[in-house]
């Protein structure tokens, strides 16, 4: 499924726009440790977290990830966005749940 | 980068406690395998270890010299920082065993799963440390076949 398929139905609010919304999402990978996302994420997952500082943006960067998703409506550091810019990552954001997200995005991709 | 008979060589300087530009050295290391058409598996794993190996300097050491060598049989990082080196080994080796501030953990860092993390996507993979020195690490991956070993 496309992401910006999966934007519209998990209405996430995009922070970082890319033009890599028609990009194929692989599924999800939920975590807020970085060398556990780094390990265990696959290339194309959405990486779905509640960390918000730009650290994140090098492991989405390094594992091909089609994006992250930061939940419980954190706001990402400035940093974080500008370097989501220069690397070309879409960062996305929810008022839900790392639960509710990662549930809805497995219904979506399994279904 | 310098070449010679032995292949390719980079060398990249880490700054300890720079946590704006963790992970861009690994960034590089990725574009260059990439540029020059290794397996995309290949990648993955180098990618991985360097940047664990990366941010152990970035939060642990002060500062660090990475050297990638690239030959046609394998890949080549070796890491040398000027820190408060390892005390026990086979205790850093596990998996969960940190000594992560509660400020690095809040940011997802001391899982505890780095050094294991490199160890995992290595072919081979020695760590050698002087308290009170600094730490060398070795990791070589192999290009003839695309599977770890
Ligand atoms: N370069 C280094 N210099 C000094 N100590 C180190 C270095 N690398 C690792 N260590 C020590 O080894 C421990 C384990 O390292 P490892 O990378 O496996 O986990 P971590 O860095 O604590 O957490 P994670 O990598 O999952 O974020 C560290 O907590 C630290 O005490
Ligand atoms: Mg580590």
């Amino acid at each position: 499924m496309k992401l910006k398929e999966i934007i519209e139905k998990l209405q996430l609010k995009v922070l970082m726009d890319q033009d890599k919304l028609d990009m194929e999402v692989t599924g999800g990978y939920t975590s807020d440790m970085l060398s556990d996302a780094i390990a265990n994420s696959k290339e194309g997952n959405l990486w779905i977290t509640l960390q918000t500082h730009q650290n994140i943006i090098a492991v989405a960067k390094l594992k091909d990830l089609s994006g992250i998703i930061i939940v419980n409506n954190r706001e990402p550091d400035e940093d974080t966005l500008q370097k989501a810019k220069e690397e070309n990552v879409p960062l996305l954001g929810s008022e839900e749940t790392a639960y509710e997200v990662s549930g809805k995005l497995y219904e979506l991709i399994s279904s | 980068m310098m070449s010679d008979e032995n292949g390719l060589s980079h060398r990249f300087e880490i700054n300890g406690h720079d946590f704006s530009n963790a992970g861009r050295i690994s960034t590089n290391i990725k574009a260059i395998l990439q540029e020059i058409g290794i397996h995309s598996s290949i990648v993955v794993r180098t990618a991985i270890a360097s940047y664990e190996a990366e941010m152990n300097v970035v939060m642990y050491a002060h500062r660090a010299v990475l050297t990638l060598n690239i030959t046609p049989e394998k890949l080549h990082l070796k890491l040398e920082d000027e820190g408060p080196g390892i005390e026990n080994i086979d205790l850093a080796m596990k998996e969960g065993f940190s000594t992560a501030t509660d400020e690095m953990r809040e940011m997802g860092f001391g899982a505890g799963m780095g050094l294991p993390n490199i160890k995992k996507n290595a072919d081979k993979f020695e760590i050698s440390s002087i308290p009170g020195k600094g730490t060398s690490i070795d990791i070589t991956i192999c290009l003839d076949k695309t599977e770890k070993k």
